[in-house]
């Protein structure tokens, strides 16, 4: 169990949920974390933590697109499709991506391919952080 | 275009997964910032050894 319940009754837990009172749209931080990486926590004021993780998402996705890496548009496969999943993890840099035609259509070398699962990777780690970011909110993780 | 080399791209995809997986799995920054060094030497080490014995094996 990793968060622990001893003390509860007597001393509240410190949360960002405590912090905003409850007031606002629960997911806001789930969502802005999503459409942007690091978003979710700058919501609860969590500069240090938000920034770093906008700087490893964003860098990550980033070197991606720097090697030529494939952005998923349509799943022809299983394999294609759980790429898009990851891609689609990305939130707003995906769709702007998609939008300026960034990436590559077809993986022609081998840094290529690596390209590709460090822009699926952002994703999913993007995923992970908006969660995060929810967790604090709600009160799940402790601040 | 990017060229970068096989152990340049583990490097830096060992230290971004582990800034996240610091900060997201662990609640104080003390304990957040072990596990994310943990993270980033298994990532690293794992590459290398894996790296090492597909070297043997293709010898």
């Amino acid at each position: 169990m990793l968060y622990s319940q001893k003390g509860m009754a007597t001393a509240p837990v410190k949360t960002a949920a405590g912090n905003n009172a409850q007031q606002g749209f629960v997911y806001l931080p789930l969502i802005a974390g999503w459409l942007f990486p690091g978003a979710g926590h700058f919501l609860l004021r969590k500069w240090g933590r938000g920034a770093l993780l906008s700087i490893s998402i964003i860098g990550m996705f980033v070197l991606g697109l720097a090697m030529k890496g494939k952005i998923y548009s349509s799943a022809q496969d299983i394999l294609d499709m759980l790429g898009f999943v990851g891609d689609l993890g990305n939130g707003l840099l995906f769709l702007v991506s998609r939008v300026l035609g960034l990436g590559a259509d077809q993986v022609m070398v081998t840094t290529a391919d690596y390209g590709t699962k460090f822009i699926v990777v952002a994703g999913l780690l993007n995923v992970i952080a908006a969660v995060d970011a929810h967790n604090l909110r709600t009160g799940r993780k402790p601040e | 275009m990017t060229h970068i080399s096989h152990f340049t791209a583990v490097f830096f995809f060992a230290l971004f997964a582990s800034t996240v997986f610091g900060i997201t799995q662990r609640e104080t920054p003390r304990r957040m910032f072990r596990y994310g060094i943990y993270c980033f030497t298994l990532f690293v080490s794992s590459a290398i050894v894996i790296s090492w014995v597909m070297f043997l094996i293709a010898r």
